[in-house]
Parts: C-alpha cells; structure tokens; sequence
C-alpha cells in the first residue's frame, strides 16, 4: 500500500509538471492552430538561465530561497523574452501559409535552440544546484513524498489557479478565449490579435519556465537535450487530455504522469517512454480529439 | 533610413539581452568561479544588426513577389528555363551520369565512402518526399523504417547467414509493412497529430532496440555484418567501397526512375491531390486510406531497402544511428530541397551531407545551421531550392489567334 501511495504521489508531481508545460502548448494550439515544437526548449532555457543565476549567486556568497525564488524569477523573465522573439520570428511571417509551414519552422527552431544552448553552454550534464530545503515538518512523510515534491505540488497548483483567474476573470483573459473562438471576429470588435497570440506565447512560456526549474532542481541536473523529450511528452499530455482545452490539458498530464509511474514501478523502467507513446496512439486511435476535447466537424 | 536605423539598433540591443545568460556567462561549479565572455556579446550585437537589414530587406522581396503572384504574373528565373529546355536536360543528365561512374576510380576511396553517405540519403530524401513532398503527410520518424532495413539484415546476416542481395528486398519489404503498420492507427488522424504519432513512433523503435536485448543485443548493436558479395568473390576494402557505390549509384537511378513514374501516375496524383485538399479529394472519390496507406508503405520501402545498404556498408549497426537528428536532417533535406521535387532533393541531399563532411571545421555548427536553414526556408522559400514544377498543359496556338482578332 506504501508503495502504491509512493507511486501514486510520484506520479502526481511528474504529472503535474506535465501539465504545467501541457498548457502552453494547449494555449498556443488553441489559438493558431500550431504544434509549438519549439516550447520544450523555451523550457530547457528557463531551466538553464535558473542553474546559471543559481550558480553566480552560489559563487557570490547568496544562499537558500532567496537564491531559489531569484533564479526563478529570471528563468521565467528570459523564457518569457524567448517566447515572444520565437513567436514574432518563426511563426508570425508564416501567418496564413500552408499549415505544413510553420510546422517545420517550429522543428527548425527547435533545432536550433538546442544546438544553441549546446554550443553557447556545454553538452554535458551540469549539476543542479539543490534549491529546496527538507522541510522539518515534512519528516514523518518522508519516505513517500519528499519536500521538493511537496514544493513542485502547490507551485504547480498555484500557477494552475493563477491562470484559470486570469483566463476566466479578466479583460486580456476574455480577449484569449474571443481569439481562440474566431480570430476575425475578435478583430473585427477591437481586439488587437497580434498582441494576444503574443501573450499567449509569453504565458505559455513562463508556465514552460516555472515547470523547468522545478523539475531541474527536483532531478538536480541539466542538459541542453532535456527539452526535447520533455517537450514531446507534454504533448503527448495535451493531446490526451484534448488539444485546446485547458483543464484537458492539466487532466492529461496527470494521467500520464500516473500511467508513466505505475508502468515504470510495477512492470518496467526501460519501456516508461513505450508505454507514454503507446498510450497516444492509443488514445488518438479511438477518440482523436481527447479526452476532453470536442469532436469538431470539419465544414466546407 | 533613420527609422530602420533605430529599429536595427533596438533589435540588435533586445537579442543581446537575450543572449546574455547563455552566451556571456558560463559557471564552473566545480572550481567556484564564473567565466565572463564579453566578446560573445560582440558578435551578438553587430551579428543581429545586420541580420535585421538583411531581414527586412527579404521580407520586402517577399512582398513584391507575391503582389506579381497575385496579379496573375509569373516569375521564372533562369534555372527554372533552364531546366525546361529538353535539350539541356538530357545534356545535363548524360554528363552527371558519366561523373557519377568514373567518380571512384578518379578519387581515392575516402572520397567515395564519402559519396555512398551522400548518396544513402539521396535515396532516403526521395523516399520521405513521397511521405511528405507528394503526399503531404509529415512522417518525423522515418529513421526507424531506415532502422528496420539495416536491423532485418543485420539480423538475418547474424542468424541465418542470409546475403545482401536476398535481404535487400526483404529490407525493403519490411520497411512497406511497418509503414502499413504506422499507417493504420493514424489513418483518421490531420495534419499535426500525425507529426507527433510518427515521431512517437521513431523513438519507440529506438527504444525498443536498445532494450530488447534478446533480439536487438541492446545499445551493444550488431558487428562484422558480411558486405555485399560479388559473384562469390573476396574483396578488399577498397574495391568493395568502390563495388558498394556501384550498387548505390544503380539504387539512385531505380529510385529516381520509380519516384517520377510514381509521382505521374493515378496513386501519385492521388497523392497530390489528397495534400492539396483532402475533403475535396474525396469527393473526388479517392480511397483516403487506400491513398495515406500507400504513400506511408512506399516511402518506408526505400528507407527499408537503403538500410540494407547501409547495414552491409559499416558492418556494424547500432541503435544510435537511428536518433530523432536523422529524421531531422532527412525530412531537412526534403525542406531544403524543395517538397515534391525529386532534382531539388537530391541537391538538397548532398548539399547537406557533402558541406558539414567538408567544412569540417564548421562541423559543430552543423545542426545549428539546419535548423535555422529550415526556419528561414520557411519564410522566405518555402517552396525550396528547386521548386517542383507542376505539369500543365498550353494550347501553342492561343497567342496566334489573339493576333487575328
């Protein structure tokens, strides 16, 4: 029974990172219709910015949370400001061209960030600095759920109702869900699209960012590669839960957080990536559009 | 002048701010010091700001294009007319064929290793441009049908000691049945699910390989899988390269011979037909699975067959040649190239494969510079190097008659 909780918690905080990631692409796929490729490596950079500020303030003599909540407040600053430049460079010329276009343009970019990072930085694996202290009170718990699984939790839960306000409650939150319905009609009553696919981009961006730095601090070390992966896998959540929902998105991370956990603690650690790809084809073969996705007519 | 000026400088001042972290500051956590590479940020700023000129002076380029595109003009460039001359096609075609046969016993045997590489993806850029070019189907794992080529002989070389001529069309056969096997559960599946299915699929097929040691022998691979024999014959190393690039020069021209046969014929404008709009082909009644199915098999049967090659080629195959970065740089090859086009690919091919192989001190930069390469293409070319011609018909005798009215 301990076991299956420890599996089970596991599964939650992996599949909470999932989801928090899940959300840009759903945000941005909802919006223009675009695999964003490239939003696993905006989250490799947040997470490589943080072990870079982490690592300066370490040598000049910061320590502790300060040093956490400043790394990460500038990895989701940088990643924000990647966003926005991948999004005005690669994506809005392609604007109105063949959907196959901006497809490629996203792998390209994806490409080239990668190699970017690897050369600019190193191609090994740097260690990551351990940012989250063991809490006293997480002490009798330990053995199932440790502290920075308890930290990445109300992170993930937090920003997941931060966006929901945003979305649900506000003006720009209202102009999103307008543009995401019909992209000329919100033009034609006054919102300024380019702007919000721009926003878009950039919220997307940070929840990339905030996901990277938790994970990096959590499995302690960093690679230029770790997007990639991520990144598919985060897809592969958006798709479960229905691309273009928000709360689909969040449902689909944690399900195959959970389906990757069980399958790698009762059957076996080496097919974890099988059994995620398995469970998409699967899906996408007998409910195409997710599970909370509505089944849309394609009208001539 | 002054205001683009400005917009340079802003823009090239925002990319050093963005590339600061990554590209000025570089920690040593092991030795506690941190390394500041102010040139870096140099480059970074004169780079972006003449990027920027080049930038909008292209995108205007592009502007003026498509309103002369629009307006129902047409702009032919020269290599375009060149190209439809007859006459200097077949000139051309019989001088890169005499190139092509007496290329290894001019150049030593380097050279030629050097071209059967350049030549395997010519054959695989070809295959994918059924999948993508013709079809319009984004296959982002076709490495594994390549794998599933060299891992079915390597195995049946292993095992059964089977030879290279009678496991290049099993290759090849295999190669169709996965891709029949892919094509099934994403038959129902547009555009972009496909994408991520099929790279889904790629990094499946690796790691399986790497961890069914039983069948594959793991991250270990595959070593001393026999090369190609000649009539029972012993070769030496340098005349089984040269033998091998034979086989690969003949495997072109199948290749090349079959695609365009292909690509004229009833499935091929099928194929077309379904990229340019799936809904209206079929209302045109075409069989979309019937059509998906056949474009995923036939493209999956050159992997398959030219992984043979490639198996008998280094005698040694391991699951890490069959990465996402070779379905990257292959489906790069057919961007680059241009979708659709067989003379595009195959320039694209041995530009991609030859350039890095020769400059090697840029080698590094390798992906960096495909990535952006398809980026930009994107942009500013999408429909590639050499853009694929679409066969119409004129009446001649239209300008005539003008005249007499």
């Amino acid at each position: 029974m301990e076991y299956f909780l420890e599996l089970f918690l596991g599964g939650l905080t992996r599949g909470s990172i999932y989801a928090l990631i899940a959300l840009g692409y759903t945000m941005v796929y909802g919006i223009i219709q675009l695999i964003n490729f490239a939003h696993g490596e905006i989250y490799m950079i947040g997470a490589f910015v943080a072990l870079i500020v982490a690592g300066v303030c370490t040598i000049y003599g910061l320590s502790g949370v300060s040093i956490l909540i400043l790394a990460g407040i500038i990895a989701v600053i940088y990643a924000c400001a990647y966003g926005y430049t991948l999004e005005k460079v690669a994506y809005r010329p392609l604007r109105g061209s063949p959907r196959l276009s901006p497809l490629i343009s996203a792998i390209g970019m994806s490409i080239f960030l990668q190699n970017y990072v690897l050369l600019a930085q190193t191609s090994d694996f740097l260690p990551f600095p351990r940012l989250i202290p063991d809490f006293a009170f997480m002490e009798p718990v330990a053995h199932i759920i440790g502290s920075p699984e308890l930290v990445i939790l109300i992170t993930t839960m937090v920003t997941m109702i931060l966006l929901t306000l945003l979305i649900k409650k506000t003006k720009v939150g209202k102009a999103m869900r307008a543009t995401q319905q019909d992209m000329n009609m919100a033009r034609l009553v006054g919102v300024n699209v380019d702007r919000i696919i721009s926003l878009t981009f950039v919220i997307g961006s940070a929840l990339a960012a905030i996901g990277g730095v938790l994970v990096a601090s959590y499995i302690g070390q960093v690679n230029f590669y770790i997007g990639f992966l991520a990144g598919v896998k985060a897809f592969t959540a958006a798709v479960l839960g229905g691309i273009g929902s928000i709360p689909g998105a969040v449902l689909g991370g944690l399900i195959l957080g959970w389906a990757e956990s069980f399958a790698a603690g009762y059957i076996s650690s080496d097919y974890e990536d099988v059994f995620t790809f398995g469970l998409l084809v699967l899906i996408l073969t007998l409910r195409p559009a997710g599970i909370l996705g509505k089944v849309r007519k394609q009208k001539v | 002048m002054l205001q683009n000026l400005k917009k340079s400088i802003l823009v090239s001042l925002w990319f050093v701010f963005l590339t600061f972290p990554l590209m000025v500051v570089r920690v040593n956590t092991m030795d506690q010091v941190v390394i500041w590479r102010w040139m870096n940020l140099v480059w970074v700023a004169v780079g972006s700001f003449v990027l920027s000129y080049l930038w909008r002076y292209m995108l205007a380029r592009q502007q003026v294009r498509k309103k002369v595109a629009d307006e129902g003009g047409e702009i032919r460039s020269k290599t375009q007319l060149l190209l439809e001359d007859m006459s200097f096609r077949y000139k051309a075609m019989g001088f890169i064929l005499l190139a092509a046969l007496v290329f290894p016993l001019v150049f030593d045997t380097y050279q030629s290793t050097i071209m059967i590489s350049a030549l395997i993806y010519v054959v695989l850029g070809l295959g994918l441009n059924i999948t993508v070019g013709l079809a319009g189907l984004l296959d982002l794992g076709y490495v594994a049908f390549f794998g599933v080529g060299a891992y079915s002989y390597a195995l049946l070389n292993h095992h059964f000691d089977l030879g290279f001529w009678i496991s290049l069309p099993i290759g090849g056969i295999l190669g169709c049945l996965f891709g029949v096997i892919l094509g099934f559960p994403i038959l129902r599946l547009r555009g972009d699910y496909l994408a991520i299915v099929t790279l889904g699929f790629g990094m499946i097929f690796k790691v399986v390989m790497e961890n069914w040691g039983g069948l594959s022998f793991g991250p270990s691979g595959i070593a001393n899988i026999d090369k190609p024999s000649f009539f029972g014959m012993d070769l030496n190393l340098a005349d089984s390269t040269i033998y091998i690039y034979y086989i690969m020069i003949a495997m072109v021209i199948f290749t090349i011979l079959v695609t365009m046969r292909l690509r004229n014929s009833r499935i091929g404008r099928a194929w077309i037909a379904m990229r340019e709009d799936e809904v209206a082909c079929v209302a045109m009644g075409i069989d979309i699975a019937k059509t998906k199915l056949s474009a995923y098999a036939l493209g999956a049967f050159w992997a398959g067959m030219v992984g043979v090659l490639f198996a008998s080629k280094t005698t040694f195959i391991n699951p890490a040649s069959f990465t996402f970065m070779e379905s990257a740089i292959i489906l790069s090859i057919v961007v680059l190239g241009g979708m659709g086009s067989i003379l595009g690919v195959i320039l694209g091919a041995f530009l991609l494969i030859l350039l890095p192989e020769y400059m090697r001190a840029f080698s590094e930069y390798r992906m960096l510079a495909f990535g952006a390469a398809m980026v930009l293409m994107m942009i500013f070319r999408p429909q590639g190097i050499i853009s694929n011609l679409r066969q119409t018909y004129e009446y001649k005798g239209s300008k005539e008659k003008k005249h007499n009215v």
